[in-house]
């Protein structure tokens, strides 16, 4: 669900942002009418994507809370250490986009290109280390099906990263355009939007982790 | 228009009141004694809510009926605290009738069964009941998943070589209970979500498979009634049914010896 | 056609019929297609409720025709109960889903939410046509399984595992048609979720200068705060149906207990599961649903009401305020389906009381909704019609809640006719004669022509009647006991009651085909009807605002100005500049105080 919400929602954007979109000419301020405002609406629709996210995982969670109340049959799974670096890797990446819109700001060109480039690179590092986990389990012959407890590292692992695959997926569309971004013409709410997406998606991993680390 | 309209909810709200007040359709009779609880409860509500009925039938009916005058409407926006008033007089009503019924929800639940109640195993499965008697011992023997088997008539999985306990265990199709004694009935279901209900007890209840569920009550009429399942558990779920025979104790205890000496 | 939308925007020239028409990003264009695939639904559904109907009362009678339509599922036109429940499951899932969830709200929503607020497009009008196209696909998916083998799923609208857990072991019906099920409400719930996303940011930021929100009307209010249940809730039956796809798929046990034996056979490989956790996740989406179903043609009623009443809505705040309430409060109460389910009897307690505590909202929309009547002067139109209505069927619906939540009654009244007329009157009917006065009312801003007024009333007075006829008589049903999802009644206390059901059945039949002097209606309109004006009902939402007016447009009042004393008409218009300052004039630049 989340790759499509984003990149619509990169797509909506643009036209706020004056870069020639067609689509700005009703435009209308957030929250209200004022005229002159820009039309960040991306901005107001991530927010409502990401209570939306909220609730499919608190839906998982209070599964995984009910379920391992319920029998004997939780037995715990010994979590992956490279579970640690993936989640420093996580938080690095936010520190790299932070970074990168800071250098934007300040108008350092080459140096708001390079963190971004870092941060994309730092969430296909992430996506691999989950993989890397769960070829863990696997050679440990722990499979989706073999306890509960280990359905549900599989599920919110998962789950957690096709939603961040989404983040990154407009991650790329920045790179892709990061001249045009750095020269002001596009792309100023995409960036926002994506970082606070990005930041969301460390905030949800910080949580999942901890869920995991106390229950799985 | 407006003259049909107002005539047709008039009516069909006499037609209503009439079929609930002269019970033209009604419950089939209460034989337990929690049932006269629910009745009440639900007497309570059908006042309650007859009148809220017939009231606001009434004056939409005549709105209609009356609203055909001539010129402009009064710029009428509203009436804050009649407003709130009415909202703390439903609440209240509401809330009052939900309150009201927690005695006899506690006695059904909260409360467990009486020391001496008659304990029943009722084990479903698509789309059977069996029941079963744990004997003059008292006690259930266990069961083995591996040993049930319908076509020797193993329905619980016994074990009466191994298991003592199983030996006087007393397992039937049909539910026999003696009259004026507390029965609690310990649920449990082998595939589906199945339910144990029968209307003249006033009890439903869910049979969860993974679950025992211990329900209680004591019948007060002697006869024979029908339990069926209420729970969507597939095909056969419409013709899934147990007959339930309450006896006087003496015959009770007849019954139960024959069921014992066909086994 | 051509479209008579208010704000004429000079769009980009769209390219082509298949752009234009198809996979068009227009929020009309949408809304549309969103209200015919409604339409779809709705007959097939109906279709279906007959064929039940007739069954359920002549169960040995073959129906013609249906054994060609499923040889398996019908030998001769003899129903199998399988089909049955196939049939019930198809019935309840399309008239949920794909008809209320869909045509009052992504409808009427799409149609007239940027119109009502001044917006001249959805926030994101290509994810719109995203959530239309993944709505199609889902229905798609659900109707394949006509054509599966096993035949539709047999499990109901709810789904309660284990029976939709196993796969084809448990039944037919519960191997193909289960699992096409699932792929199809996920579906449905990702397309529900992007629309509801679409319809809260629309709301948020697109409103025209000076449309505060306690100056939107009551359905924009509706369909803001059903968008923000959808959000919540359709995420969670997301999560719940990826959990019951992993159990029958992968071998997981979410909701699969340990040692179960069906049909002889053990089940391997599960353990430990519970049935319950899926209904605390099911039900916590299927409560708000069923306020999904019915918020839009509450605010829908309150709107034609003050409107055809001439009267401004009585106590328009309070109507805010009961509609966030209800979405509010619709969170907190799904336990009231569980009362005999097994669950903790200590939390059926909390849950009956807020029950009834959510209760009181829909009784201070149905005294507002008297209170606008009241000395009102009617126009009695088709969609003023089909409002009152819904006001009389609401409440004869909605009372017998009050029964189902009180926990002891409950137990007498689960899963019996009771819950099936409780459900009918309020959702059924009341919701869907939402639909038909939204559809009576917009349709000529719709497609620019008048539906016949004469042939609407006809339609009005026999499905009114005809709603009665079939619903009321199941509460007496479901008090001598009569248990619903059933394929055939043999018990033999069930028996007296067979006329009744006899006497349903026909009434049903009646409602039916009154059904179809609507869709005559309909389709001869869209084509013959007369053509509308620009304001034929004298109304003074935006939506009705002519085209002429152009594109700024400013918001000065209040959306239920009518009888304002003083002016020459008796509505004003909300971009009808303020000039004189009488009494009802500040009370509507305050947004309609009270
Ligand atoms: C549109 C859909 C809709 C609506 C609005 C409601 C509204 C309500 N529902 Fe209903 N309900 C369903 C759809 C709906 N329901 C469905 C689909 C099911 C079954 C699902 C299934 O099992 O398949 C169900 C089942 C259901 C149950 C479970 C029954 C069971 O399975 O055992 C319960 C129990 O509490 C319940 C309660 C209520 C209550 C208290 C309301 C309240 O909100 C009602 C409030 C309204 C009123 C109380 C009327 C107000 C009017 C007045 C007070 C009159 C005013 C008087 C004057 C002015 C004089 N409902
Ligand atoms: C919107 C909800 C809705 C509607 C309208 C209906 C309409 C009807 N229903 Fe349905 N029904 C359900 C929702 C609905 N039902 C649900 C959820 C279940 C439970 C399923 C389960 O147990 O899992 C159920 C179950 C159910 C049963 C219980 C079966 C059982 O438990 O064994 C029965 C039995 O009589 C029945 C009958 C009917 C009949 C005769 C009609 C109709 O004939 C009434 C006539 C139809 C109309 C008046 C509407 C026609 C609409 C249009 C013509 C188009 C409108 C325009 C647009 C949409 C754009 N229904
Ligand atoms: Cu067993 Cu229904
Ligand atoms: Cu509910």
């Amino acid at each position: 669900m989340a790759t499509q919400t984003k990149l619509s929602v990169l797509e909506e954007t643009r036209g706020g942002d004056g870069d020639g979109g067609n689509w700005g000419e009703g435009s209308r301020g957030r929250f209200g009418w004022d005229p002159g405002a820009a039309l960040p609406v991306g901005l107001t629709g991530i927010w409502i994507a990401m209570a939306s996210i909220t609730m499919f995982f608190a839906a998982f969670t209070s599964a995984m809370v009910v379920r391992a109340g319920l029998g004997a049959d939780w037995t715990r799974v010994a979590l992956p250490h490279i579970l640690y670096l993936n989640t420093a890797i996580l938080l690095a990446s936010s520190l790299t986009l932070e970074l990168s819109k800071h250098c934007l700001k300040a108008g350092r060109a080459g140096q708001f290109s390079g963190w971004l480039f870092a941060t994309a690179g730092l969430g296909i590092a992430f996506l691999a280390g989950q993989l890397d986990a769960w070829r863990e389990l696997a050679a440990r012959g722990v499979y989706l099906a073999r306890n509960p407890a280990c359905s549900f590292f599989y599920l919110l692992t998962a789950a957690h990263g096709i939603h961040l695959a989404g983040g990154l997926l407009a991650l790329f569309y920045l790179v892709a355009r990061h001249r045009r971004i750095a020269e002001g013409a596009i792309g100023g709410t995409a960036l926002k939007v994506t970082t606070l997406y990005w930041h969301f998606m460390d905030i949800l991993w910080l949580y999942l982790f901890l869920m995991l680390i106390l229950w799985v | 228009m407006a003259r049909v309209l107002s005539f047709t909810i008039v009516l069909g709200t006499a037609v209503t009141v009439i079929l609930f007040w002269r019970r033209v359709w009604w419950f089939p009779p209460n034989i337990s004694t929690q049932g006269a609880g629910v009745d009440r409860e639900f007497g309570l509500t059908l006042l309650v809510t007859g009148i809220l009925f017939v009231a606001a039938q009434l004056i939409l009916a005549y709105c209609i009926g009356r609203g055909r005058k001539s010129g402009r409407a009064a710029y009428n926006t509203g009436n804050l605290r009649m407003e709130v008033a009415r909202a703390v007089l439903a609440a209240a009503t509401f809330i009052g009738l939900a309150l009201s019924s927690y005695r006899t929800w506690a006695r059904m639940y909260f409360i467990g069964a009486p020391r001496n109640a008659l304990r029943i195993q009722v084990e479903a499965e698509q789309f059977a009941y069996w029941f079963r008697y744990p004997g003059p011992d008292g006690v259930f023997g266990p069961m083995h998943l591996r040993l049930v088997n319908d076509a020797t008539g193993n329905y619980f999985g016994l074990d009466p070589t191994r298991d003592p306990a199983s030996r006087d265990d007393i397992v039937t199709a049909t539910l026999g209970i003696p009259e004026n004694r507390p029965i609690e009935l310990l649920l449990m279901s082998r595939d589906v979500i199945h339910s144990f209900y029968v209307p003249q007890l006033r009890i439903q209840q869910d049979i969860v498979p993974g679950m025992v569920i211990p329900i209680h009550f004591t019948a007060t009429r002697t006869g024979d009634y029908e339990i069926v399942c209420t729970q969507l558990c597939g095909l056969g779920h419409y013709a899934m049914r147990a007959p339930l025979k309450v006896m006087k104790e003496p015959n009770f205890k007849k019954w139960l010896a024959k069921q014992a000496a066909e086994q | 056609m051509t479209p008579t939308h208010s704000q004429a925007i000079p769009r980009k020239a769209a390219r082509g019929f298949l752009r234009k028409y198809v996979f068009s990003t227009d929020h009309q264009i949408i809304g549309k297609q969103y209200y015919f695939l409604a339409l779809f639904s709705a007959l097939v559904a109906m279709l279906l409720s007959w064929l039940m109907r007739v069954h359920l009362a002549w169960p040995r009678l073959a129906i013609p025709g249906l054994g060609e339509l499923s040889a398996a599922g019908a030998p001769n036109g003899m129903m199998t109960p399988e089909y049955y429940l196939s049939l019930l499951t198809m019935h309840g899932t399309l008239m949920i889903f794909f008809v209320l969830t869909t045509a009052p709200q992504s409808g009427f929503g799409n149609c007239f939410l940027p119109a009502q607020i001044g917006a001249d497009e959805m926030a994101f009008p290509r994810l719109n046509m995203l959530s239309f196209w993944l709505t199609f696909t889902s229905l798609g998916a659900l109707l394949s399984s006509f054509w599966a083998r096993g035949g539709p799923a047999t499990s109901g609208w709810t789904a309660y595992p284990p029976l939709s857990g196993l796969g084809s072991i448990t039944g037919p019906g519960e191997g193909w048609g289960q699992s096409l099920w699932i792929i199809s409400i996920a579906l449905f719930c990702v397309g529900s979720l992007l629309g509801a996303l679409n319809f809260i940011t629309t709301t948020l930021d697109l409103r025209a200068r000076g449309m505060t929100l306690m100056r939107m009307p009551l359905t924009a209010w509706a369909w803001f705060v059903t968008a923000i249940l959808m959000l919540l809730s359709f995420a969670v039956l997301l999560a719940a149906c990826v959990l019951l796809m992993l159990d029958r798929a992968a071998g997981t046990s979410f909701f699969i207990p340990a040692g179960l034996i069906v049909s002889g056979q053990m089940i391997q490989g599960h353990q430990g599961g519970s049935p319950l956790l899926w209904e605390h996740l099911f039900w916590f989406f299927g409560h708000p649903e069923v306020y999904i179903a019915i918020l839009p043609a509450m605010g829908l009623t309150s709107h034609l009401l003050s409107c055809f009443a001439r009267k401004p809505v009585f106590g328009y705040r309070a109507m805010v305020w009961a509609t966030i309430a209800i979405g509010f409060l619709g969170f907190l109460v799904w336990g009231h389906h569980m009362f005999v389910s097994g669950m903790n009897p200590y939390s059926a307690f909390a849950f009956s009381v807020l029950t009834v505590v959510i209760a009181v909202p829909s009784a201070v929309k149905t005294f507002n909704w008297l209170g606008t009547l009241w000395g009102g002067r009617l126009r009695l139109t088709t969609a003023m019609l089909f409002a009152l209505g819904f006001v009389s069927i609401f409440v004869s619906g909605g009372l017998s809640g009050i029964f189902l939540a009180e926990p002891p009654v409950d137990v007498q009244l689960h899963a019996t006719y009771f819950v099936v007329a409780h459900f009918h009157l309020v959702m059924g009917m009341a919701a869907m004669f939402g639909i038909f006065s939204g559809t009576y009312f917009w349709f000529p801003k719709m497609f620019g022509r008048m539906m016949n007024e004469t042939l609407g009333k006809i339609h009005f007075i026999l499905t009114f009647i005809g709603a009665y006829c079939v619903f009321m008589p199941m509460y007496f049903l479901g008090m001598a006991g009569n248990v619903r999802r059933y394929a055939q009644f043999v018990d033999p206390y069930l028996q007296p009651l067979m006329p009744l059901h006899r006497f349903i059945t026909v009434a049903a039949l009646g409602l039916g085909a009154a059904q179809m002097i609507f869709v005559f209606n309909l389709f001869g309109s869209l084509f013959g009807g007369e053509k509308a004006g620009e304001n034929p009902w004298e109304a003074t939402t935006l939506e009705w605002v002519a085209a002429s007016a152009g594109k700024d447009l400013v918001v000065y009042r209040g959306a239920y100005e009518y009888a304002v004393p003083g002016k020459e008409k008796d509505y004003v218009m909300q971009n009808a500049p303020d000039a004189s300052g009488s009494r009802a004039e500040k009370g509507a630049r305050d947004g309609n105080a009270n």
